[in-house]
């Protein structure tokens, strides 16, 4: 420093960033409390934000793993409708027609038997309990993919005779929990002997009582044509198979026929964000904006209250820019303290709640990433007025006040 | 007493203060009247004079913390009125140091680092900031308190380390409004003892002061009455070095 008076040009000194980070500290260090107290709001928005954010990746994850074990490769055939309106029928040839299909590795077919089933002859015929009674090829499970949780699969023997499988909801609705029990369906007794297991591709057969085709025809008068056909193939000619199998399954009337893909449903799902979902949001983002207020508050007392302060600092110097900049820095640095105590919490409530439910816990980076503007855009707009006035304040009146 | 005025028009010269016929309205009160003020490098000037006399409005004037109504200020050779808000605060950083009645330090915070910061705006690096801070503590006589933080300090303590903030960037000018009147007169007397070596080694001080004992031990008075100069040792009587530190504690200065 030299005392020299010449007229040289008067250019305020640079701050650094560590300076500037130093002068917006300086408020937030000798009131503790209340630091924690305004960045309490703007945490509790983000940690709602980031944890509806992360509950329904985490869920979405889950469904696309799920997705995943199951496979994308499964197609269904079914009747449509004919030129006229009325329910068209799979010939009875069908299932053969498909199999014959080059990259079709395996195919199976039930068909809806009209009748009802019961767990005695004592309960009304209109008591269905919305379970459907259905023929099925002994193939079904290998082409499902399913299991059964007691007993076994129709086999070569057991599609003959008066045996049913029970669906897991179907067994379920019936109070069936084991193998053995007899059920009441037509005019006679079925013997149970196999339950399954879920079938997310195939929830109607969760819903169904099966029973082979031989014996659906011998006992049940069904009339042979299948409802439904169950074809896996590889997965990348899914397509492929998919163009030709209406003019495989009838080739008269291939309009007649409705092909779709199960995973399609369990995709869309994955995809959809709930409404419930952006209801949370709306309240994380409320949230968000309370705490961006209490911060703005918190910012205009600690400027009124330091006007002494900023009245010093303009005594060694700092221009309106340092001061403004001063208080705009405490801002953020408030709310980014918020932000960052609400992605933990917000990742950590997201975590505990997957655990909780079996998923994979995931928050997609992008909240991260909105979370840190959101608490940069908070603290600038909540500091941007109080700055200005404490910059605006002059450095006598900040002096004086007592 | 005045030199003639051609000789002070042009930037660089002998005066670090120069006020001419300056005028300061608050809405309806006029706290300066037409005052008329030339301090030349290297003196020790009392201001002293009634309360509401307009003495801490000049000093704001001079401190460039507020503009004259009108009137001329020129400040180490800087015109006031025509510098920016920008300009002035880069003239404050450099050439002024201010010491005020409330210490305006700040709670919680060492004395090394209270001086310190007081060279946040002058450009120094942050490492040499301490090290300007830690030898200006020193001149005031803390060098032992480096670590202590205000209210482990007494009065006259935290004034000596206000003095060393104002002081550790070595401006050419030091500003003290009342710097005694929240001490005791031992307090007081470690303060002055401050001033008189900031004096003797070239730096130019203007001291308000009510204590009428503390105006006379001043080599230069001045005294203030209704918003004017009521009278003025003259420009250049400040340099002499002042008497003996009034004290009512001998030996309470360095
Ligand atoms: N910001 C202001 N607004 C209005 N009037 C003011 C302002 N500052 C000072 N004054 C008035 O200007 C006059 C001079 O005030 P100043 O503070 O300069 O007096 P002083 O000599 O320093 O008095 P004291 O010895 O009591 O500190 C007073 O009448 C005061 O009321
Ligand atoms: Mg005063």
């Amino acid at each position: 420093m030299t005392g020299e008076t010449t007229g040289g040009r008067l250019v305020p000194a640079r701050l650094g960033p560590s300076d500037v980070l130093r002068t917006g500290m300086a408020g937030l260090r000798t009131r503790p409390a209340r630091v924690i107290l305004s960045a309490l709001g703007i945490a509790i928005g983000i940690a709602t934000m980031i944890a509806v954010l992360g509950v329904s990746a985490s869920s979405r994850e889950e469904l696309l793993r799920r997705l995943d074990r199951l496979g994308t490769n499964l197609l269904t055939v079914s009747p449509g409708r004919t030129l006229f309106g009325e329910q068209a029928k799979l010939p009875e040839e069908a299932l053969r027609m498909v199999r014959r299909i080059g990259p079709v590795r395996t195919a199976s077919a039930t068909g809806v038997v009209d009748t009802t089933i019961r767990r005695t002859n004592h309960i009304p015929e209109a008591v269905t309990g919305g379970i459907a009674v259905q023929a099925a090829t002994s193939g079904l499970l290998a082409t499902l993919e399913g299991r059964v949780t007691a007993g076994t699969w129709l086999n070569a023997a057991t599609e003959t005779r008066p045996a049913v499988v029970l669906g897991a909801r179907a067994a379920e609705r019936l109070g069936v929990t084991r193998t053995g029990v007899r059920v009441w369906m037509g005019e006679r007794w079925f013997t149970v002997v196999g339950i399954l297991g879920p079938m997310p591709l195939a929830p109607e057969i969760e819903r169904s009582a099966l029973v082979g085709f031989p014996a659906a025809a011998d006992y049940l008068g069904f009339d042979g044509h299948p409802t439904t056909i169950y074809e896996r193939s590889a997965e990348e000619s899914v397509e492929a198979v998919r163009a030709v199998l209406p003019r495989t399954v009838n080739p008269e009337n291939p309009e007649e026929v409705t092909v779709s893909r199960p995973s399609d449903a369990l995709a869309a799902r994955a995809a959809a964000a709930s409404a419930f979902t952006g209801l949370l949001l709306g309240l994380g983002a409320v949230a968000l904006l309370v705490g961006g207020v209490g911060v703005a508050n918190t910012m205009v007392i600690s400027v009124l209250e330091r006007r002494r302060e900023i009245g010093l600092r303009r005594s060694l110097g700092a221009t309106r820019g340092q001061v403004r900049l001063q208080f705009l820095t405490e801002s953020l640095l408030l709310s980014a303290l918020g932000g960052l105590a609400g992605t933990v919490l917000g990742g950590l409530a997201t975590i505990a709640y997957a655990l909780a439910r079996g998923w994979p816990p995931v928050v997609p980076p992008w909240a991260f990433a909105g979370a840190a503007g959101a608490a940069l855009v908070i603290g600038t707009i909540a500091g941007l007025y109080p700055a200005m006035r404490a910059a605006r304040l002059p450095p006598t009146a900040a002096l004086s006040a007592t | 007493m005045n030199r003639p005025p051609n000789e002070l028009t042009r930037t660089g010269g002998p005066y670090v203060v120069e006020l001419r016929e300056v005028t300061r309205t608050y809405g309806g009160v006029r706290a300066l009247r037409g005052v008329d003020l030339l301090v030349e490098r290297g003196e020790l000037v009392a201001v002293a004079g009634p309360s509401g006399s307009g003495k801490s409005t000049m000093l704001h004037l001079i401190g460039t913390l507020d503009r004259p109504t009108t009137g001329t200020v020129r400040i180490a050779g800087h015109d006031v009125p025509g510098l920016s808000d920008r300009e002035l605060s880069a003239l404050r950083a450099r050439h002024l140091g201010f010491v005020f009645q409330q210490f305006h330090l700040a709670p919680g915070v060492a004395a090394l680092d209270n001086v310190a910061d007081g060279l946040l705006y002058t450009g120094v690096p942050p490492r040499a900031r301490r090290e300007k801070a830690a030898a200006a503590l020193e001149r005031v006589g803390l060098g032992h308190r480096l670590g202590h933080r205000p209210h482990q300090l007494s009065g006259g303590e935290q004034q000596r380390v206000a003095v060393a903030r104002a002081v550790a960037g070595d401006p050419p000018l030091l500003l003290a409004d009342e710097p005694t009147g929240n001490l005791d007169s031992a307090a007081g007397t470690e303060v002055l003892a401050v001033l008189r070596d900031l004096h003797a080694s070239g730096t130019t001080i203007l001291v308000i002061t009510h204590d009428a004992e503390i105006a006379a031990w001043c080599p230069r008075q001045v005294r203030v009455r209704d918003g004017r100069i009521a009278g003025d040792d003259g420009p250049g009587t400040g340099r002499r070095p002042p008497g003996p530190v009034p004290a009512t504690t001998k030996g309470a200065a360095r």
